[in-house]
């Protein structure tokens, strides 16, 4: 690149946003990474391993944090992107939380996903029930190094529940999050090898297992650590008088309900657009698809695109996806970041 | 259990529910089932706090038990609430109060389908026109009359001559409550505390002093689920979702049971004397049954209001016992009395009878 660098903006610093900084940066660019939280990361701060070979987060966190230790990155935290707007002459100007304005030759959203709430699924009772979690607190407990009940005693059954927030017209979530499955498996594996003598069930709808690997892990985990699925949808959660949890099931392979105690049941929370990337859009104009997420201008080969020029999104802001796809489709925001610049 | 948890739900699904002028709809069979309930709801609000409620004798069944037994159609059931409505507008009202939970639901079904359809809203205005000549305006708020006894039971709390806790040890009754289906369960919104953990009646149990159950077939159905009941050869189902709810609240020792549904309080009473038939089980303390209640006979018991005026000696689990322990004082020789001394039938079987 000849003559003075151009100046990317991403908005977000999450796995997509780290990997777009880091190339941008590599190829000689000039990076503003803004990030809403505190450090760049996103959910990958709270999570221990990772699917599906369990590797520590740790090591794809360091990867990142590499890739954004850079002469040619600058980093904004706790700030937001508010707007985006192309100024003919090719300026893009982008409204900061807290007032302060940045321009830009082009803009990377990588605004990410947020979890699904899951005290919206009332008949769960998350926030009720003592020892009702998430797939994220699981993770919490992994990295607390002990796997527990809210009282401190070691649970002796623990369920897991698939497509919470998932592909549910009650929750206005007809979308698959994707990761959720595969996440269940890695996680009903790490509790078997910390609470050997504990029994683990996995209750879903269907098992997509859609990556590599991912069809051996869930063979593993049924042949090798014993973990037991159930084709059917909890229907609802309560606690017994001695506060264990009892929950309700349609066993759809055998053709009948079914009613379980368990210690602890975790929720496998999906994937939804994160609320700051969709005001982000409302602000800035950039069309949303019926799952809420970015649409981008071609499903099959302008994935990255926004419509808007100079505009481009990279990774779960446009649809939930892995971290291998994340950074994949980061990588591909970059190219269509740099083939605009290079045209102009 | 975090109590902080239901608070947050609870303060999602809050409703309107206005502070006077009701136009009343009665239920088919709560004054069969439950003699004093209606009456003494009219006499807390009228006498009790002073509100004005308007009854027109001219209303009718809202023919829920037929529609949801699949022989009213849906386009018949709107004209019936639409002239119920005409009566209500009629009167310059625009507040309804419901008895019956059945209705509720069906009043909701109906102002949720119009406003979703609003040529359904057309086509029934037009029906009732053709049927009988007049019109209606669609009412403000519609209240099912356990929501406005939970909007006053502060104050009625602040009335109270009794408590809902035990006279001797001061300890507070262990109560259960059951919600009917079609309160909330259709659309949550409607309801007090919405639908999974609906407020509504633990808001009154809590004012008046007691404490609640939260066991694990707490949203289960009564049993009533009209086909199962109504289809003789479907009452197996009925008397079973019954029983499994009496299973499951009993390692509790529940001291009575709080419904605010006809259909609930009915069968929850009344199966109990027949699971004592078949199987030889009385439920609740020392075997002594669990009275199933109407939250207006719970809320007559706390203002004083006498027992045997309240109908309580028409339920097949007579109250007595939980009498004894609130401290209430009831006379048992004119338990089957009226007012003017003739004597009243006496129902066989009655559990503590």
């Amino acid at each position: 690149m000849k003559g003075t660098p151009k100046h990317v903006i991403v908005a977000g610093g999450g796995v997509a946003g780290m990997e777009a900084a880091g190339s941008l940066a590599e190829m000689g660019y000039r990076v503003t990474l803004v990030e809403k939280g505190e450090d760049p990361g996103g959910h990958l701060l709270q999570w221990h391993a990772l699917f599906p070979d369990r590797r520590p987060a740790d090591e794809v966190r360091s990867y990142l944090r590499k890739r954004i230790v850079h002469h040619n990155i600058s980093i904004i935290t706790r700030t937001t992107v508010e707007k985006i707007k192309y100024h003919p002459g090719g300026t893009v100007s982008v409204n900061l939380s807290g007032g302060t304005d940045e321009k830009a030759d082009a803009v990377i959203v990588a605004t990410g996903f947020q979890l699904f709430d899951a005290h919206r699924k009332e008949e769960y009772g998350y926030g009720i029930y003592d020892n009702v979690i998430t797939s994220a607190d699981l993770e919490g407990m992994f990295n607390r190094g002990r796997v527990a009940k809210a009282d401190n005693s070691v649970p002796a059954r623990i369920g897991l529940i698939h497509c919470v927030g998932s592909r549910d017209e009650k929750v206005n979530n007809n979308h698959c999050s994707k990761v959720c499955c595969v996440t269940a498996v890695k996680q009903a594996i790490e509790i078997r090898e910390m609470l050997p003598s504990c029994e683990i069930f996995c209750f879903y709808m269907d098992m997509r297992m859609y990556g590599p690997y991912y069809e051996e892990l869930y063979r593993e985990s049924q042949e090798i650590h014993n973990v037991n699925f159930i084709r059917g949808k909890v229907s609802e959660a309560s606690v017994n008088i001695n506060n264990r949890l009892v929950i309700k099931v349609e066993d759809t392979l055998a053709g009948r309900p079914l009613k379980m105690e368990l210690d602890i049941m975790v929720l496998m929370v999906g994937m939804e657009m994160e609320e700051a990337g969709a005001k982000l859009a409302e602000a800035s104009g950039f069309k949303r698809g019926i799952n809420r997420f970015l649409e981008t201008g071609d499903h099959h080969y302008g994935n990255n695109l926004s419509g808007v020029r100079g505009v481009f999104y990279a990774g779960t802001c446009t649809a939930p996806m892995n971290i291998t796809d994340t950074i994949s489709h980061a990588r591909a925001a970059v190219a269509e970041t740099v083939r605009y610049l290079d045209g102009r | 259990m975090k109590p902080e948890g239901k608070k947050r739900i609870w303060a999602e699904y809050q409703k309107e529910i206005p502070d006077d002028h009701f136009f009343y709809v009665r239920s088919c069979i709560r004054q069969t089932f439950f003699a004093g309930s209606e009456q003494v709801f009219l006499k807390i609000l009228r006498n009790d706090l002073g509100k004005d409620v308007f009854e027109d004798p001219r209303h009718t069944t809202c023919t829920g038990i037929g529609y949801h037994g699949d022989v009213v159609p849906f386009e018949t059931i709107q004209a019936v609430v639409a002239r119920h409505f005409s009566l209500a507008t009629e009167a310059g009202y625009r507040h309804i109060a419901i008895s019956c939970v059945t209705s509720f639901g069906i009043y909701t079904e109906i102002l949720e389908t119009w406003k979703h359809f609003p040529e359904t809203l057309e086509r029934t205005r037009e029906d009732l026109y053709k049927a009988t000549g007049r019109t209606f305006e669609v009412p403000e708020t519609i209240s099912h009359t356990s929501d406005i006894i939970y909007k006053f039971r502060d104050e009625i709390a602040r009335k109270a001559k009794y408590n809902l806790a035990d006279i001797t040890t001061g300890k507070p009754l262990k109560v259960v409550e059951h919600i009917g289906c079609h309160y909330s369960k259709m659309f949550p919104k409607y309801g007090v505390g919405g639908a999974e953990f609906p407020h509504v009646l633990v808001g009154m149990v809590e004012s008046w002093g007691g404490d609640v159950i939260d066991y694990p077939e707490r949203r289960h159905c009564c049993g009533f689920g009209f086909r199962q009941y109504l289809v003789q050869a479907n009452r197996g189902y009925s008397l079973f979702a019954s029983r499994k709810k009496f299973e499951s609240m009993e390692p509790y020792q529940p001291d009575m049971i709080i419904a605010n549904c006809p259909g609930c309080t009915m069968f929850m009473d009344r199966w109990q004397y027949t699971i004592n038939e078949i199987d030889g089980i009385t439920y609740g303390v020392n075997g002594q049954g669990i009275p199933v209640l109407t939250y207006e006979e719970v809320a007559g018991l706390i203002l004083g209001y006498d027992p045997w005026e309240l109908g309580l000696q028409y339920h097949n689990v007579q109250s007595i016992p939980l009498l004894r322990r609130m401290g209430i004082k009831a006379d048992p020789a004119r338990r089957f009395l009226a007012k003017d001394g003739t004597r009243l039938p006496e129902p066989a079987n009655l559990i503590n009878g």
